[in-house]
């Protein structure tokens, strides 16, 4: 919600689209050309909104000569602040759906359509995940990281009671109450995990639908490593943990807005 | 307890409390942080000054020789003093992030309405075109 004394976005800029796609960036040179390229390809009634999560690379200029939006934000604050800077601006500017695609490339705009077509299945469904292991394809994760993903599967599906495969995925879709929810409150360090059992709490509901994914194109996973992989899973389920202890006002379904998410600072 | 310890004691805890004074007196230490430090550098000092309730502390929570309650107090609001840190850490963490998160936003708003002052100043290509190309050009 913007106060009244912002000046309005001329109309010069207010392309139409109620659609948003937003790229988190952090030192994607390699990839993050193509990236966008593909998105205004393959999904061209979506905005692109790249954020260049302090890189100290040229991601920022490459995305921007290749035609996205880029917020620049001035130091790294890691995938969780570098998204949730994307649904705030997506939030602000009103639109409706917003899809996230890692800016390495393993995601394939040309999925995006299916996405879309899961949520006009699921009416109601208010976030879609693509999913590398609900039906089998091409994608394989290195073994630390699959046993960190396949417990938080586990464990979000006895959660939810309902069957989740893949909730790290961070190629999603979602619509304007999520979008509203992420922008108020989103999840720090390694955030997908802990984004679903969120919106589980807050009474929103999300779906999987499978989707091919690439191998990483270029860049750095900031998941390298099995140390790395171990923090993660530890941290992520530290916060599961505590995160179900944690009090909550409970929305009834079906309400405007998620009323619980707490306001900023 | 041994009077040299006592007298060490005494003037280590009065010396914390003096320097913690000093800080809040130069303004390079805020008052919310200065209490903690004052109200755990008075608490030693009034083990260290009066010895009948450091042996009746360390008597209850059976420490045998009454210094090492004191250091065990003085540990204890070490710890105490570490967390506190460590939260006003996250919520410093916190309230940075979402400055970062507003300052990107507002930037990018700054270059649209510039851009778009440019526009109507006549001077269309030079700064437009990455912009309207996400939206405009790539959808037909």
């Amino acid at each position: 919600m913007l106060p009244e004394t912002f000046i309005e976005i001329p109309r010069t800029f207010a392309t139409g689209n109620d659609c948003l796609a937003v790229v988190p960036a952090y030192n994607e040179e390699a990839t993050i050309t193509d990236v966008v390229g593909a998105l205004h390809r393959r999904a061209p009634q979506f905005d692109v909104l790249v954020i260049d999560d302090g890189s100290t690379d040229a991601t920022g200029e490459l995305a921007e000569a290749a035609g996205a939006r880029v917020l620049r934000l001035p130091f790294n604050l890691g995938i969780g602040g570098a998204v949730q800077a994307g649904f705030k601006f997506a939030d602000e500017r009103g639109y409706r759906y917003m899809v996230q695609v890692d800016g390495d490339g393993q995601h394939d705009p040309g999925e995006i359509p299916r996405l879309f077509a899961a949520m006009d299945d699921h009416e109601g469904a208010d976030m879609i995940c693509g999913s590398r292991f609900a039906s089998t394809t091409g994608y394989i994760a290195p073994i630390s990281r699959r046993t960190g993903i396949h417990v938080f599967a586990f464990l979000l599906s006895r959660l939810l009671r309902q069957p989740v495969t893949d909730p790290t995925s961070g190629f999603r879709l979602y619509n304007r109450r999520a979008i509203a929810l992420f922008a108020r409150d989103y999840p720090h360090d390694y955030p997908e995990v802990e984004a679903v059992l969120m919106l589980h709490h807050h009474r929103l509901t999300m779906r999987e639908v499978p989707v091919r994914m690439f191998q990483r194109g270029g860049g750095v996973s900031s998941l390298r490593g099995s140390g790395k992989s171990f923090y993660y899973m530890v941290k992520v389920l530290l916060a599961l943990f505590v995160g179900l202890g944690r009090r909550r006002a409970v929305p009834e379904p079906g309400e405007a807005a998620p009323v619980a998410a707490e306001h900023g600072l | 307890m041994d009077l040299r310890l006592q007298i060490v004691a005494i003037t280590g805890a009065v010396g914390l409390l003096l320097l913690v004074l000093e800080l809040v007196r130069r303004r390079a230490l805020l008052e919310r942080y200065a209490l903690l430090w004052m109200f755990s550098s008075v608490v030693i000092l009034a083990l260290a000054v009066w010895q009948d309730a450091l042996n009746v502390l360390a008597r209850q929570i059976g420490i045998l020789s009454a210094p090492n309650a004191l250091f065990f107090v003085a540990v204890a609001f070490i710890l105490l003093l570490l967390l506190h840190f460590s939260a006003a850490m996250s919520r410093l963490n916190d309230q940075s992030k979402v400055l970062a998160q507003r300052q990107a936003i507002l930037e990018q708003r700054l270059r649209e309405v510039e851009c778009a002052r440019a526009v109507a100043a006549g001077d269309e290509q030079r700064h437009l075109e990455p912009l309207l190309r996400s939206g405009a050009e790539h959808r037909n």
